[in-house]
């Protein structure tokens, strides 16, 4: 059950002459929680964009269970396993949770396509969604407007959202940003329920977080990997630490 | 100790046995029959025998709503724009005359075999409208439009021409009911169509499939992110409402024995948009009560004003962008959803 899950070769990203991804080289374990630290603008939002296929790599190849899905649709990266969250909220403002959910469980179910039944027909899906919902505590509002919900519920759908997928690789984008103190936890303590063998690429600012959430942890800088290791290892680097201060190094 | 985690477990078990329970009736509640369409087909059925005198005028909206119905499937439900609907309905009309002029005087085959022919022009052409941004559609949509229109243009020895094509009689529909002096075969016939043509969508609109159209609409980045393959949910929707278009087309062809080079101008599309902006879109009764407003106003417009009409239509037009889109797109949800309201809140 072990190995590489997801990989990238060289991956770059330039917008114009801006480099957002210099050379990326990452190998994530299944069953991981990596975390990608390092400080704002260092291209770790771009770097999880690319993974997912939202945009396009300059250079490069991204790889998912040793198969190339460099040029893969995003859709067809979610129906491989492969999905995120975003940093900033990406719902369907016009539906209700329900129909959010739904829809995402439709989908994975591969019924998306079916233009006959309504959706009451399946029980099943229905069902799943309300239960997906209720874990998130969002059950309450289920039948109301996506856009009308207060900052932190919209912020656990998006999280919900990228669960109903049932991922075999899951990125986290910021997933406490915006999520008020006292849910954080219960976020972060539904994601570390996730099975084992569901591997887990966390971003995320609050070094609490990510130290006792991650099991190893990549620092990006600049577009690049300034350096890797273990929770112990970099917690105790000088130089991570002069990096997030904005020292030179 | 034991006992408290059991009991823990139970609460969570019936609070997601809740959550199921409200789902379902949520669910319930979004495809159930709203009180303004019970309200549409009583008139329009009513209205068969209350105005009598009317059924002209009553097809013309009917033939528009079904095309405006067609158009909300693509702009309403996957946000596509589109300023070349009438490629669709003018084909679907000439083909529909062609068909009784050469081959068979019934109208439902032609009917059938115009919106297939239609469904395929869309099918091909929708490839075209898969990249690009409004304003790209905007003007591809157009551009396969007026081509259209000039190669119906430029084949007048089978089109017509500049003359349009006549010279044709549409046979009694099914061999049973001839169209009659006073359009009221022709009317209830339209109206048969369009609400056959209605229901699909209706269906279609509650479906898995109708939900993943707005969701492509509403949020394509993360439409993407949840699995849904935009693409292929679009080529599908477009080619439907291209077959729903042609039929449209064919129902004035077959109402009026007269296919005028008119069906694929450009205001056919500009009107049909207009018709959408004033009945609101993606709840599939804004192109109904669109093309009943639109309609009327035209009409009386013309006849209080006949040079003139289409100034105030534009000055209307121009007041109701004023007014903000949201805010008409959203007029009917003020009106009661339901006969008996205390329901709602169980």
């Amino acid at each position: 059950m072990t190995g590489i899950v997801l990989e990238t070769k060289g991956l770059k990203r330039r917008f114009g002459a801006f480099l957002a991804t210099n050379d990326v080289s990452l190998k994530v374990e299944r069953g991981a929680r990596h975390a990608l630290i390092g400080p704002n603008g260092a291209g770790k939002t771009t770097l999880i964009n690319l993974l997912t296929g939202v945009q396009p790599p300059s250079e490069g190849q991204v790889f998912l269970e040793g198969e190339d899905i460099t040029s893969l649709a995003s859709f067809r990266r979610v129906k491989r396993g492969l999905t995120r969250t975003f940093q900033i909220n990406q719902l369907f403002t016009d539906f209700t949770p329900l129909e959010t959910a739904a829809l995402a469980i439709a989908e994975r179910e591969g019924i998306g396509h079916n233009l006959w039944r309504s959706i009451t027909g399946y029980g099943k899906v229905v069902d799943e969604a309300a239960a997906l919902l209720d874990r998130f505590g969002l059950a309450s509002v289920m039948g109301e407007r996506t856009g009308t919900l207060p900052y932190g519920k919209q912020r656990l759908l998006e999280i919900a959202l990228a669960f109903a997928s049932k991922p075999r690789v899951l990125l986290l984008d910021e997933p406490a940003a915006g999520v008020p103190e006292d849910e954080r936890h219960e976020v972060l303590a539904i994601v570390s329920d996730l099975p084992s063998d569901v591997t887990v690429v966390l971003i995320e600012h609050d070094m609490d977080l990510v130290f006792s959430f991650a099991s190893r942890i990549s620092v990006l800088v600049a577009g690049a990997i300034f350096t890797e290791g273990t929770v112990a290892e970099i917690s105790a680097d000088p130089r991570v630490k002069a990096v997030y201060l904005g020292e030179n190094v | 100790m034991n006992a408290i985690s059991q009991d823990v477990t139970a609460m969570t078990a019936s609070s997601a046995a809740t959550a199921e329970g409200r789902a379902a009736k949520f669910m319930k509640r979004r495809n159930r029959i709203r009180f303004y369409e019970i309200l549409v087909w009583v008139a329009a059925v009513a209205a068969i025998f209350v105005a009598p005198t009317k059924l002209l005028i009553l097809t013309e909206i009917a033939i528009l709503a079904l095309f405006a119905v067609s158009l909300d499937l693509v702009l309403g439900f996957a946000g596509i724009v589109s300023l070349g609907h009438a490629a669709f309905f003018g084909l679907g009309a000439y083909i529909a005359g062609l068909i009784a002029l050469h081959f068979i005087a019934e109208p439902v085959v032609g009917l059938i075999v115009a919106g297939l022919a239609s469904g395929v022009l869309g099918f091909l052409t929708s490839f075209l409208i898969l990249r690009g941004s409004d304003l790209t559609r905007l003007m591809t949509t157009l551009g396969i439009a007026l081509m259209m229109a000039e190669v119906a243009n430029q084949m007048a020895w089978l089109t017509g021409g500049a003359d349009g094509l006549g010279g044709f009689t549409v046979g009694p529909i099914l061999g049973i009911f001839e169209f009659d002096l006073f359009g009221r075969n022709g009317y209830i016939y339209c109206l048969v169509v369009l609400f056959l043509v209605t229901m699909i969508a209706r269906r279609l609109a509650f479906s898995p499939f109708g939900l993943s159209l707005k969701a492509i609409k509403g949020n394509p980045m993360r439409a993407g992110m949840v699995g849904v393959p935009a693409r292929r949910r679009i080529v599908a929707v477009y080619t439907l409402a291209a077959v729903f278009a042609g039929m449209g087309g064919a129902l004035l062809t077959q109402t009026t024995s007269f296919v005028s080079p008119d069906v694929l101008a450009f205001h056919r599309s500009a009107d049909l948009l207009m018709v959408l902006v004033i009945g609101g879109t993606g709840y599939l009764y804004g192109g109904i009560f669109g093309a009943i407003i639109f309609t009327l106003l035209k009409d009386w417009l013309s006849v209080v004003t006949p040079q003139y009409w289409m100034f105030w239509i534009g000055l209307i037009l121009v007041a109701m962008v004023l007014t903000g889109r949201d805010r008409l797109a959203r007029w009917i949800e003020y009106l009661p959803e339901r006969f008996s309201r205390k329901e709602a809140d169980r």
